[in-house]
């Protein structure tokens, strides 16, 4: 503390621009260590944020990001008129819905009855068996689905034995089961991974509670609902505000890998979309435009969400 | 303090042990699967009905995928770049994330809310693949370290274990005349081992399992991370290809395209599946920080 404070007396006869020089001098190896972040993140982050500005332009590739000539919100119209504008929201928000509605409560449900194991042993495995499929890439795991999901896959197999199907289906050529088949192996992948959070929010609570209740002669599964799920549900509602500002982010790593030209119908996401009009047709204007339009509702849906969080518990992302 | 459980508590835990059991089935089995069909003969495995145990064992799936010079260039890919991003990640990460958290530094709050902005607004895909073009990272292996290096998320969490550090050690040093480098390396770095190995622990995992990267800025086969190669055998069907690179006669005989696929993708599994649960306090630690910091 007295070395700052001598400092200060040193330079307080100095100018307020030869006070900051010398502040900047005193501080050479802190800034040393700062700026290459700040240079970073300067590049990767906020020049492809400048490049944002070819959405209102068409840009051309011999002109580059500057000089290609503006063409206002054409490429926005162009959008909002596109013929696979309303399918594409439509798969955007539907696969995201499902994936909310049924990944959202089994993460729960599963760390609640995870922690109604009495074996300590037998649950520490459960617990990391289900952590694994989260380490898999979604690569392998795509090649498990397409070998499974073919017309002579496993599934077609158990199916017909079972006598479900009278005829095989190659599942992932039809664009109406992609939207099951995203929704099920997101959910495989994930379960125990998002039930994280949660066992360690049933970990924190008062085990007090538990005991008079078992003196109160509550059993289990009374506990359980009426102990281990209101303890928990502070963290619940963040979770579930937090999944409802991501419901513009498909999981792009996943529908990229499951998609393919017969089920296009169905795997059109918007993330995909941009993917397709950039890359594939090199229309890097009107892809960015409907980038841009992404990233706009998302921002939206974060605040509402931020906003409805701050209402309901006082604690807030930002 | 046990009770004496009543029947509705013995009929819920033989339910509930059930039901766990079912879980880590359903979990395993895809995994169990391509390992018993990767060690499988190709042309037998074909006819169906391999399920839980190889019928015609053979390593020839294992031989073939080692002998394919793309497929251990693409490994070779891989490793280095995890490796090297990953390392040069966590520290680099954790200088930034040290120096942007003393509160003498100038222009501290502009940097931190240079950052914040990041974490929820960003350039999207066209801007990004423009930038990489334009700096030169097309088809460069730097392309997987450079833009790997920092991630503001990561130094969130990085922050809220520095701060749990006792600033005692600091203050002694900076008395002794160290300055805010020194400080870093010596005294900072051997104290957060547990952060460095969880944050080390999640780049690994997404360098090793990152296919995009490689899909979008690659087309020199030599540069492909085994991801990448796996995606294109996987959705392109250019498993075809690996076979023409079997060693005599194996190919012909008894190697499919199909269990070619499933022996790569053991490979490309395994080692991730082998060291995630000795790192399992360490991922479940930094989840939490990200969590209530988030």
């Amino acid at each position: 503390m007295e070395i700052v404070e001598q400092t200060k007396n040193s330079s307080s006869h100095l100018s307020p621009f030869k006070r900051f020089l010398h502040k900047l001098n005193e501080q050479k190896y802190l800034q040393a260590m700062a700026i290459p972040g700040v240079i970073w993140m300067i590049i990767f982050c906020y020049i492809p944020m400048y490049g944002i500005i070819i959405a209102f332009k068409e840009y051309d590739i011999t002109l580059g990001i500057n000089k290609s000539p503006w063409v206002g919100l054409a490429n926005f119209r162009e959008f909002f008129s596109d013929e696979r504008f309303w399918l594409i929201i439509k798969n955007t928000v539907g696969i995201s819905f499902f994936k909310l509605l049924v990944g959202f409560p089994l993460p729960i449900l599963f760390a609640v009855l995870l922690n109604e194991l009495t074996s300590v042993r037998f649950k520490r495995t459960v617990q990391t068996i289900s952590y694994l499929p989260h380490f898999i890439s979604w690569v392998v795991l795509g090649g498990i689905l397409m070998n499974w999901l073919s017309e002579t896959g496993l599934i077609n197999i158990i199916f017909t034995k079972l006598g479900i199907l009278k005829q095989p289906i190659t599942f992932l050529a039809e664009p109406k089961y992609f939207w099951g088949i995203a929704v099920i192996s997101e959910v495989w992948k994930e379960l125990g991974w998002n039930a994280i959070i949660y066992l360690a929010a049933i970990a924190g609570i008062d085990p007090e509670l538990y005991e008079a209740a078992t003196v109160d002669g509550a059993g289990r599964i009374t506990k359980m609902f009426k102990i281990t799920i209101p303890c928990i549900s502070g963290t619940i509602a963040i979770m579930f505000i937090l999944a409802v500002s991501g419901l513009m982010n498909s999981n792009f790593d996943q529908i990229f890998v499951l998609r393919n030209p017969l089920n296009a119908d169905a795997s059109d996401v918007i993330d995909i979309y941009v993917y397709k009009m950039g890359i594939e047709a090199f229309r890097f204007s009107y892809a960015t435009a409907i980038g841009l339009f992404k990233s706009i509702i998302a921002l939206i849906l974060l605040l509402l969400a931020n906003g409805v969080t701050k209402k309901l518990t006082d604690k807030s992302l930002f | 303090m046990k009770m004496k459980s009543s029947l509705g508590d013995k009929i819920f835990d033989i339910f509930n042990i059930t039901l766990m059991l079912i879980i880590c089935f359903v979990t395993l089995y895809p995994i169990w699967y391509i390992i018993v069909y990767s060690f499988n003969d190709g042309k037998d495995a074909m006819l169906g009905g391999i399920y839980f145990w190889p019928r015609k064992f053979t390593l020839d799936n294992y031989i073939t995928v080692f002998s394919n010079s793309d497929i251990t260039t693409a490994f070779m890919v891989t490793i280095a770049r995890t490796i090297i991003t990953t390392t040069l990640h966590v520290f680099f990460t954790a200088m930034v994330a040290y120096a942007f958290m003393k509160k003498e530094l100038v222009g501290r709050k502009i940097y931190m809310t240079m950052g914040t902005i990041t974490l929820f607004f960003g350039g999207g895909l066209i801007p990004y693949f423009l930038l990489i073009k334009s700096l030169g990272l097309y088809n460069n292996f730097l392309v997987y370290v450079i833009p790997g290096m920092f991630n503001f998320y990561n130094l969130i969490i990085f922050q809220a274990f520095f701060r749990e550090l006792p600033v005692e050690l600091e203050e002694s040093a900076k008395i002794d005349g160290a300055n805010d480098f020194l400080i870093f390396t010596r005294i900072i770095i051997p104290l957060s081992m547990p952060v460095l190995a969880t944050i080390a622990l999640f780049v690994g995992v997404y360098n090793w399992n990152d296919y995009f990267t490689g899909v979008i800025f690659i087309n020199n086969p030599k540069l492909q991370p085994i991801q990448t190669f796996l995606y294109k055998v996987i959705a392109e069907t250019t498993s075809n290809q690996m076979l023409a690179y079997a060693p005599g006669g194996i190919a012909t005989r008894n190697v499919t395209s199909q269990s070619l696929k499933m022996a790569t993708m053991v490979i490309t599994t395994l080692p991730i599946v082998c060291v995630y649960p000795f790192l399992q306090k360490y991922f479940v630690k930094g989840l939490l920080i990200g969590a209530i910091k988030g």
